[in-house]
């Protein structure tokens, strides 16, 4: 029981870092029908962003108060991936809006291998390893036994739930949000009633690049390691929980980022390490094979 | 021409953006101390000339480019025009340059130096050109986006390595093997994914690759995990090798040893393999199956109101592109040696795919252009000592490679979204074609 309680949080920390990234995915996708590939090594180079915004604030600048270095390395990084991602958007996807489908879809495969790159020949090779923060645990009593809960996994999950709140208030409640959801039914349409599509479209490409900056300090702060090719991996189960949960869904891309980390986990406890990208990946065939559109998509009307 | 304050201001505001994407990421360089610490390198230095750069292009860009968007004015009907003579014949130059090739390098650079030139180059290219066809079947033909192709080329390379240290089977009999496999391979991908459209196909061949890679790496019995398959039986010639041994066949011609008899033998199968792959697509696609692969291609739903049966196309169309990418595989496994699951990353899918789209979507010459640019572009980088001049000794233009293949994936495809060869001559005409300049015959 314990050793199931324990996995269940382990696994809810992960999923929450995957659905940060899926929204990024689900966002982009919702908006423009892309697939946006660069988003897991916008990922990545927003978890060496916060690592060396981490480092200077400790170590040139004499920040001894961690909570503040956080905070202030969380909206730093906000701010400068969000930069990287609305140039992305600006250089390399714009100019192919109106192309055919495939033309985008090469570009950010292009980008992809470009970030990845980019961070290998401007920080090395190496994995970039950082003293464990926020190690304290708590340890819970479940029945016979007692399950740990570090202090990192539980800012991990109230800093998703937080965002994934905020998130929800601005695509339902503001009117950014409006123009978004507009922009997804009919982009000509909102056009001409007077919403900005290109501004609408660059704002969910920073938004989407925030939220995967949030993820990459979460991921700092979780494992305490990153290497320039760590996008492609969490970027393509990140992808797969948005497909796994409905592409286009909010809730389904948090939906799908806790299920794809809850698999993971219970496989790797339950059965073998090796094969825990493999489970992940079977199981996103059979949903689909199954339910198309995903958990929670809408049915895909083609319309002719 | 721009208004000078205009472009100064553009060329600020890019060299501000400049320097706040390479603030933390270029000028504080995380390093290992001896302590195992990570520590910070300060290189504002390197921050500050790359801003100087933006404001510099971005200057010179403001005031050359003439005011008001370029996009605005009307294109030229370049589809219109009849192709340029030099396009009709472009395949017949380069499959005579192809079989020149060897000899070319050999004459132009001297036995020692034309293994460099055949191996890296020739054959390398051969093996992605073979590779962009058979996967042209897939997304140019068939319009079905594959990301997982490499999942195809693993198994072919993986069955020929294996069915010949097990089962001492020769390579002329693992070659076939291994595409046929692949093919089965083909099919048992497309038989879940029919009902899927686009990019849930293109997830779902993604995902794919990558289970048939983990399993490569985990299943250490059959497979060796990591350190792969070693010692893989060379090709031979009516039982004459091409390796240092007795039976080598220079030996028994009489001819005096040289690397060279084994890669002129590499490439020219190469050659054969990537023309038998372009005359069966060609071949294909004025048949039946061919044309429903390109009425699937453009309009799915119309194809089924026609009578086509989309399950079986499409199938067909996998298994056919997978039967090319285990050929090629067999082929690699047999020239290397040597297999690892190292090389069959998710990047040699997205470089097989990128070969096949900037190419010109369904163009077998712009495919085969594509690689040429593509690889022998990034391999040509490796060579490049001039720039170790420019920049200092400790400059390795060889780490810049991948980053530059990134980079020209972007910008052809931001200056050619349709591919390099944007026109796709059509399988079937009404009338019949008629020479221009000389009278209709029939």
């Amino acid at each position: 029981m314990d050793y199931f309680v324990q996995q269940l949080i382990n696994g809810l920390t992960l999923g929450s870092i995957y659905g940060l990234i899926a929204i990024g995915y689900t966002m982009v996708y919702g908006i423009i029908g892309m697939v946006n590939f660069a988003h897991g090594d916008v990922f990545m180079l927003a978890a060496f962003i916060a690592l060396i915004l981490f480092l200077m604030l400790t170590q040139l600048l004499g920040v001894g108060s961690l909570g503040l270095a956080l905070i202030v390395v969380l909206v730093l990084g906000m701010a400068l991936t969000s930069l990287w991602g609305w140039v992305i958007e600006r250089l390399a996807y714009r100019p192919l809006r109106g192309s055919f489908r495939l033309a985008p879809l090469i570009s950010a495969i292009g980008m992809s291998i470009f970030l990845s790159n980019f961070v290998q020949v401007v920080q090395g090779p190496r994995n970039k390893t950082m003293e464990p923060l926020l190690s304290n645990v708590l340890v819970l009593p479940i029945g016979n036994g007692s399950v740990t809960l570090a202090e990192k996994q539980l800012l991990i999950m109230a800093v998703t739930a937080a965002l994934l709140a905020g998130l929800w208030y601005v695509v339902k409640h503001t009117s950014l949000g409006r123009a978004q959801r507009a922009c997804e039914q009919d982009r000509k349409m909102a056009a001409l009633v007077g919403v900005n599509v290109d501004r609408t479209i660059s704002l969910t490409f920073i938004m989407g690049a925030a939220l995967a900056s949030v993820a990459g300090l979460l991921w700092m702060t979780y494992y305490g390691v990153v290497s320039f090719n760590d996008g492609f991996v969490p970027g393509v189960k990140a992808f797969t929980a948005a497909v796994l949960g409905g592409i286009g869904s909010l809730p389904g891309a948090v939906l799908g980022g806790l299920l794809i980390g809850l698999i993971e986990t219970f496989w790797s406890a339950y059965f073998t390490i090796d094969y825990k990208d493999v489970a992940a990946f079977s199981i996103l065939a059979i949903v689909l094979i199954f339910l198309p559109s995903g958990l929670l998509g809408r049915p895909d009307v083609e319309k002719v | 021409m721009q208004n000078p304050g205009d472009a100064l201001k553009k060329a600020l505001l890019a060299a501000l953006i400049t320097f706040g994407l390479s603030f933390p990421i270029v000028a504080l360089r995380t390093d290992t101390n001896l302590s195992n610490q990570l520590v910070l390198t300060e290189r504002w230095s390197l921050a500050f000339t790359l801003s100087g750069i933006a404001f510099v292009a971005f200057l010179l860009l403001g005031l050359v480019r003439p005011a008001g968007d370029e996009r605005a004015t009307p294109k030229t009907a370049r589809s219109a025009a009849p192709p340029h003579p030099f396009t009709r014949y472009l395949p017949r130059i380069g499959l005579a340059f192809l079989i020149a090739y060897p000899f070319l390098a050999v004459a132009i650079s001297g036995s020692a130096g034309a293994v460099k030139w055949i191996d890296n180059f020739g054959i390398q290219i051969l093996i992605y050109i073979l590779l962009g066809w058979g996967l042209n079947i897939v997304v140019g033909l068939a319009g079905l986006l594959d990301l997982g192709y490499v999942a195809f080329y693993a198994v072919g390379a993986y069955s020929s390595a294996l069915l010949a240290k097990n089962f001492d089977l020769s390579f002329w009999l693992t070659l076939p093997l291994a595409g046929i496999l692949a093919a089965f391979w083909g099919l048992l991908v497309g038989l879940p994914v029919l009902r899927l459209r686009g990019d849930y196909l293109a997830i779902v061949t993604l995902a794919f690759a990558e289970i048939v890679r983990l399993v490569l790496i985990n299943w250490v019995p059959v497979t060796g995990g990591y350190a792969g398959i070693s010692g893989i039986p060379r090709p031979t010639i009516f039982g004459y090798s091409f390796m240092p041994g007795p039976d080598n066949i220079a030996t028994a011609l009489g001819l005096p040893a040289s690397p060279l008899y084994r890669l002129f033998f590499l490439f020219y199968l190469a050659l054969v393999l990537a023309l038998a792959a372009y005359w069966v697509t060609t071949r294909l696609r004025t048949l039946p199956i061919g044309r429903a692969w390109e009425a699937l291609r453009e309009d799915e739903i119309a194809c089924r109101s026609l009578g086509i049966n989309t399950v079986t196309t499409k199938l067909s169309a996998l298994a056919a592109g997978a039967f090319f990418g285990g050929i090629a595989g067999a082929f690699f496994s047999t020239r290397q040696g040597f297999i690892s699951p190292e090389s069959f990353t998710f990047m040699e899918s997205a470089v097989i795919v990128a070969i096949v789209v900037l190419g010109g979507l369904g163009s077998m010459v712009g495919v085969a252009i594509a690689a040429i640019v593509m690889i022998g572009g990034t391999e040509l980088l490796r060579e490049l000592d001039v720039l170790k001049a420019v920049f200092g000794g400790e400059f390795d233009p060889a780490q810049y490679r991948m980053l530059l293949f990134g980079l020209a994936m972007v910008v052809l495809m931001v200056l050619r979204p349709k591919g390099l060869v944007a026109t796709r001559e059509p399988t079937v005409r009404l009338k019949p074609k008629v020479a221009r300049g000389a009278p209709a015959a029939e």
